[in-house]
């Protein structure tokens, strides 16, 4: 159980408080045999991780793509009772199908709520009601700092990406921020082109309330492993490895030093029927589930 | 009115432009006869582009982008948008290879923050204050993003300034005559658009009796006394959409991102489905089978007694 993993920090590091992501019977709850890693995709593997990381009856700010299968994939296994709010509105969504946009009309059949977006950012968000935020992030660094706006210089970027959307309020106030991203040097930097989104600590100054009062980015899911802050420095650790993967393999593609605790535990293997809910239900065109 | 008739008296050269609609209710109808009328140098706002503005950068009608989200919902980018604003490095075949492209100014915030800026503006404010963008570079890139102290705490908030457009566009299910806007799913920031601006032009699939609106008085969102015009345009937001009357068309929302890559299929796209055809009739005409693939399937709800 992760929560064993403390002592023999490399580097001194120590443990970050928050472990839920590496559960041994955990958040998943009993459903089943587990499968071997030849058996499920990467992508596969950061959805179920996301999905152990949301409790039963926490209020959720879904984004597209993979944070919105892990969202169902939670409602659908250990947490029906999941409250799922899209920045489009729409409150306590129950998709039939898998949503292409955050404002998809599927999203509103059937929903709790609908709200204009002055009300979610106001009254939901601000207001501190959202307990976890889902965030993608083209890049992210050591500090958890999120860049989705530019590649290179703002005003002459080589690459323009959409910008902040919601994300930067979300970083800002959702008690939880988890981040789902996979591993490369360039996604991976030690520190972001663009800051879009708040992490732990920003031009060396660490974040804190009132002007930021949620948690930030408090895991980051990779498909090779979970990545957490350094509760003393706000910097970025490893805290669990997926099976089959080492701990070199991580810091190979991530741009500052690495640090990480000693044993470092292992995340279970998705269950079979994780798996089989992913590929025939919530993702049966494989839309976001490539690779 | 007519759309063409709308445009004409509403949206003029240089004026600053809302056609708003979070993914829902978004008047391509709208954007597409600007573009046919070849209006220039408009500031374009909303909260994400869409491939409308993709559509009205690309054929020349923009001279700034106002916004907080600037992809293809679900689909990818908006590339005639990047090609206005990437500069690759010098003396790369990537730069060589670039059509050229007008320069675009764009003025970028997230989406709280334009959903301040439209509140601030509907409620004649000049500015809204919001916690936000602590220990981001949002305020760095775009110096209108301010702060304020709070004089009861002492707090430091961020502040946006009030977002007044010439005129807003909005397409919505049902009004009546008079003006007065029912819609219903997602709302996105319709009403604090509409409010906000010096004049509102609103398209409906479906004009109505007052006597229909009178009936359910909850589901108003835009009063008719601050409406201009209205426009009857059934399937006016397609490949957007309006619930309860078709789907988004997300194929075409997918194809998108082949089509604007490429400069020359981009062209092709204005010159057939925009340029070449006089209005929404004549563009819904160009693909048979539409309605049929997309038109909505049927979740009545039950009425409310409004009695006393």
């Amino acid at each position: 159980m992760a929560t064993d993993a403390t002592a023999g920090a490399r580097g001194g590091t120590p443990r970050p408080a928050a472990t839920a992501a590496t559960g041994a019977t955990g958040a998943t709850g009993a459903t089943g045999a587990t499968i071997a890693p030849r058996e499920y995709s990467p992508s596969e593997m950061m959805v179920v991780t996301a999905a152990r990381e949301l409790r039963d009856g926490e209020v959720v700010f879904v984004g597209i793509g993979l944070p919105n299968l892990a969202c169902n994939l939670a409602r659908a296994t250990h947490a029906p009772r999941l409250v799922l709010i899209y920045e489009s509105g729409a409150v306590g969504a129950v998709p039939d199908r898998l949503p292409v946009s955050i404002g998809d009309p599927s999203l509103v059949t059937g929903a709790r709520m609908v709200a204009a977006m002055a009300d979610v950012f106001q009254y939901i968000l601000q207001n501190g009601r959202i307990e976890v935020g889902f965030l993608g992030a083209a890049q992210i660094d050591r500090w958890g700092n999120i860049n989705t706006t530019v590649v290179g210089p703002y005003d002459a970027p080589s690459v323009r990406l959409p910008g902040s959307g919601g994300a930067a309020e979300i970083a800002t106030h959702a008690r939880r921020t988890i981040v789902v991203s996979k591993l490369s040097r360039r996604a991976f930097p030690e520190a972001v082109d663009f800051v879009t989104s708040p992490g732990h600590a920003y031009h060396g100054v660490r974040r804190a309330a009132p002007s930021l009062p949620g948690g930030g980015p408090l895991k980051v899911i990779t498909d090779r492993g979970v990545l957490e802050p350094d509760p003393a420095t706000g910097e970025l650790v490893l805290t669990a490895l997926y099976p089959g993967i080492a701990a070199a393999d991580v810091a190979r593609d991530v741009g500052w030093p690495l640090r990480w605790p000693t044993p470092l535990p292992t995340v279970d293997p998705p269950p079979a029927e994780h798996i089989r809910l992913l590929r025939e239900r919530l993702d049966p065109d494989h839309l976001f589930l490539k690779g | 009115m007519s759309m063409r008739d709308a445009i004409a008296r509403f949206v003029h050269d240089g004026d600053t432009v809302v056609i708003e609609g979070f993914t829902h209710l978004i008047s391509f109808a709208a954007g597409h006869e600007i573009i046919r009328q070849r209006r220039r140098d408009l500031t374009l706002c909303r909260l994400t582009p869409d491939l409308i503005y993709d559509q009205m950068i690309a054929a020349g009608c923009a001279r700034k982008l106002v916004f907080s989200w600037a992809g293809n919902p679900g689909a990818g980018s908006l590339h005639a948008f990047r090609r206005a604003v990437e500069r690759p490095p010098r003396d790369t075949s990537a730069r060589r290879a670039r059509a050229p492209a007008a320069p675009l100014e764009i003025e970028e915030y997230s989406h709280f923050g334009m959903v301040a800026r439209f509140a601030a503006g509907a409620a004649r404010l000049p500015f809204w204050p919001l916690r936000d963008y602590a220990a981001t570079d949002l305020p760095v890139a775009n110096p209108r993003i301010a702060a304020v102290t709070c004089p009861y705490t002492g707090e430091r908030l961020a502040t946006v300034p009030a977002l007044n457009p010439d005129v807003t566009i909005i397409h919505a299910q049902r009004a009546d005559p008079d003006g007065d806007t029912q819609m219903w799913g997602l709302l996105g920031v319709q009403k604090e658009a509409a409010f906000a601006s010096r004049h509102v032009v609103v398209v409906v699939e479906e004009l109505v009796d007052e006597a229909v609106i009178r009936a359910d008085p909850n589901r108003t969102v835009v009063p008719g006394f601050i409406v201009d015009a209205v426009v009857v345009e059934p399937w006016g937001a397609h490949p957007s959409y309006a619930q309860g009357y078709y789907d988004r068309d997300n194929a075409f929302y997918v194809a998108w991102e082949g089509i604007s890559r490429d400069p020359a299929r981009l062209t092709d796209y204005l010159d057939t489905q925009v340029y070449g055809v006089p209005d929404r009739a004549a563009y819904l005409r160009l693909t048979p089978g539409l309605e049929d693939r997309l038109r909505a399937g049927r979740r009545m709800c039950a009425g409310v007694n409004y009695g006393y």
